[in-house]
């Protein structure tokens, strides 16, 4: 008899251990059932200044992918961005352009692409060619500089 | 000095073999998987270091969310981002927190427990009688207690998170008033399955290997006497906890560790 | 694994010899402290026989060796004509079950009740059904006069009455050799009487043979055929009691008839008395250190 309340106190705890965990997935983590499945597309930046690996791909707003990695091509002083786009967003144009911008003011970078009109569709490996770098506070003061005295 | 120096030496060796002995121990036993007849040696143990934490676990847990969510609240709140504080506590409780407090309390309440119920089977020639009736008790004392460890440390961190949540949900949302959707779906954007629930839960399975293992091992190498069984007590505590904030920060660096 | 059981038993029946335990020329030693030097003794098959001797020579660690849990450094302990110290671990386990022990504080499981405790050994080295254990288990709880007792838990039992369930346990496989270590210390008048007949009539009715460790002189005298008594390390004097009494050794003498003073001393070793009353207060401490 004794041993019967140890193993329905064991089975009970071994059952709320199981459904915390279920619980820490479903509610906390959000972990939604829909298609997940991305594909991947690079695009070249004049500059980067400082966008991080798993930083947000955003278009109209929306977070529809993840930067994957970012490398640096030597020869034309380039940074080249891979990114994952979720296939359930829905297709990008070819002719889709991408901008760095920055969180706030002293929010962390994001990619943010700019709707494009083509019919043709951007698809795994595929490249956007219309790219606007991050936009450096530096430059920009250096710039309206040299402007004033002109 | 070169007495001073015999004397180091001397205890190096012995810290050396006390090594030896705890992994012997270790080999001997984890690799015995529980046979469906001795299921309930495992089973009881569970009973014994799982169920019987969970009181204490779960009452620090509800504490501890409440406390978290009032602190983030405070500092928040003068940035307006009290929206965040969901995010914040469950980051916070699932890397760090859960599976470290958890362990913490884990080995005051069931290590303690282990080594001085394997300490006094020792003292009262238990261990040894087991061993002249022809049954090994690395087997029957030692591993269903390791194994019962490893079962019960994860579950009770899992559970511990989900209790420490609650506790800031009750303060964060019933209380301070930060709104209901904001503060859940806050988290579930940052959140990640693998990044902040698995690598948490990795954590807390180290966590239970080492706790388990120094319990056991300073309950089966006890001095045979009530003294004895009171500083291996003393050790396993000591030791445990000194092991989990070590090992956790070295688990950090590495899970985390792309600065 | 049963069916190596059974080939340790048959073994057993074939080598007839009349020494259930021969011990030869056993050496061991803890560090600088020497316990058995050159120990050779033996346990005829079907007797009770004793080693007595002054507390910390030892005996203890011999049953341990006996039951293969320590080495020896140097000798041979031979169980039925097989090295005990030189077994495999395997070996070892199953000629452990031709044991009984019974240990000096009962060592009763402290988690399973007086029948679990009997019924322990059963289960682990047989598959019997569960209504089989029952009839043993009441079988050996009956010969030790506490069937009544099965419901309680060790914590329950007086000490003569867990000792009794530990010789219950210890019976439990019908064991070929029963170890006991000191069975009557700390026993009271009563218990002990029970205990003694308890030993002289399972020796006779089971027919096994029977080893006790003890320096109860005149209970142990009562019971066992033969008796070993034990100094610095060897055998000083060996047989019946009454033969022993009149013993030319002193020491032997000194033991059996439990004189203070003798051949082993009665002063720890120390300076002259006169010569440490003298001395200065501050100088003794200073040696103490």
């Amino acid at each position: 008899m004794r041993m019967r309340t140890v193993e329905i106190s064991v089975g009970a705890f071994v059952l709320a251990g199981i459904l915390a965990l279920v619980f820490l997935v479903v509610r906390v983590s959000g972990i939604n059932f829909e298609d997940s499945s991305t594909y991947s597309i690079s695009a070249r930046f004049d500059d980067v200044a400082g966008l991080k690996r798993r930083a947000k791909v955003s278009l109209a707003g929306v977070v529809i992918g993840r930067v994957s990695h970012i490398q640096v091509d030597t020869e034309y002083g380039e940074a080249v961005v891979h990114m994952e786009i979720e296939r359930r967003a829905g297709p990008l144009s070819t002719d889709t352009g991408a901008q760095i911008l920055t969180e706030g003011i002293i929010g962390s970078r994001y990619v943010s692409l700019l709707p494009g009109a083509d019919e043709e569709v951007l698809d795994d490996g595929d490249e956007i060619l219309d790219t606007q770098g991050a936009l450096v506070l530096e430059n920009l003061i250096g710039d309206l500089v040299t402007n004033l005295g002109s | 000095m070169p007495d001073l120096l015999l004397r180091l030496g001397h205890r190096a060796l012995n810290r050396m073999a006390s090594l030896g002995r705890a992994s012997m121990l270790w080999v001997a036993s984890v690799f015995w998987l529980p046979k469906p007849a001795d299921l309930y040696l495992v089973v009881r143990q569970i009973h014994n270091v799982g169920v019987l934490s969970l009181i204490i676990v779960m009452l620090s847990a509800f504490s501890i969310g409440a406390v978290l969510a009032l602190q983030f609240y405070t500092q928040l709140a003068r940035f307006g981002a009290q929206d965040a504080v969901g995010v914040g506590l469950a980051v916070v409780l699932l890397r760090e927190l859960g599976p470290v407090i958890t362990a913490l309390l884990f080995a005051g309440r069931a290590g303690s427990a282990i080594t001085a119920e394997i300490g006094l089977m020792k003292s009262t020639e238990q261990l040894t009688s087991m061993e002249m009736m022809g049954v090994d008790p690395l087997r029957r004392v030692v591993a269903p207690r390791l194994w019962a460890g490893f079962i019960s440390l994860p579950l009770l961190t899992a559970i511990f998170n989900v209790v420490a949540i609650y506790g800031g949900v009750v303060v964060g949302i019933e209380w301070l008033g930060i709104e209901r959707g904001a503060f859940w779906s806050g988290m579930t954007d940052v959140v990640e399955i693998w990044e902040d629930i698995g690598k948490g839960m990795l954590k807390s399975v180290f966590f239970a290997v080492v706790v388990t293992w120094i319990a056991v091992y300073q309950g089966y190498d006890t001095y045979p006497s009530a003294e004895g069984i009171g500083l291996a007590t003393t050790r396993t505590v000591v030791y445990s906890s000194v092991m989990i904030l070590a090992l956790d920060f070295l688990l950090t660096l590495s899970m985390y560790g792309d600065f | 694994m049963p069916e190596q059981a059974d080939n340790v038993r048959t073994g057993a029946a074939v080598s007839g010899d009349e020494n259930l335990v021969e011990i030869r020329d056993l050496c061991y030693a803890i560090g600088e402290l020497v316990i058995f030097d050159e120990l050779s003794l033996t346990v005829p098959r079907g007797r009770i026989t004793a080693i007595m001797g002054p507390s910390g020579c030892g005996k203890t660690t011999l049953l341990r060796m006996i039951g293969g849990s320590l080495k020896p450094d140097r000798g041979r302990i031979l169980l039925d004509g097989r090295d005990v110290s030189r077994l495999p671990r395997a070996e070892l386990f199953s000629i452990r079950r031709r044991m009984g022990v019974l240990f000096q504080s009962a060592a009763l499981f402290t988690d399973l009740n007086v029948f679990e405790n009997v019924a322990f050994p059963m289960r682990v080295h047989t598959s019997l059904p569960e209504d089989t254990i029952r009839d043993l288990v009441l079988m050996k709880l009956n010969a030790v006069g506490l069937r009544g007792a099965r419901e309680l838990m060790p914590a329950e039992l007086s000490g003569g009455m867990g000792r009794r369930v530990a010789l219950a346990r210890a019976i439990a496989l019908d064991p070929d050799l029963i170890m006991y270590d000191e069975p009557f210390a700390g026993q009271d008048p009563i218990a002990m009487g029970v205990l003694l007949s308890l030993i002289r009539n399972l020796n006779a009715a089971l027919g096994t043979t029977s080893l006790i460790v003890s320096h109860d002189i005149h209970e142990t005298a009562s019971i066992a055929d033969r008796i070993y008594v034990l100094s610095a390390g060897g055998v000083i004097g060996a047989g019946a009691a009454d033969v022993l009494k009149d013993h030319p050794e002193p020491e032997v003498r000194q033991f059996i008839n439990g004189t203070p003073d003798g051949p082993v001393p009665f002063h720890y070793p120390a300076p002259d008395f006169e010569q440490d009353l003298l001395e200065e207060p501050g100088e003794g401490k200073r040696q103490g250190r």
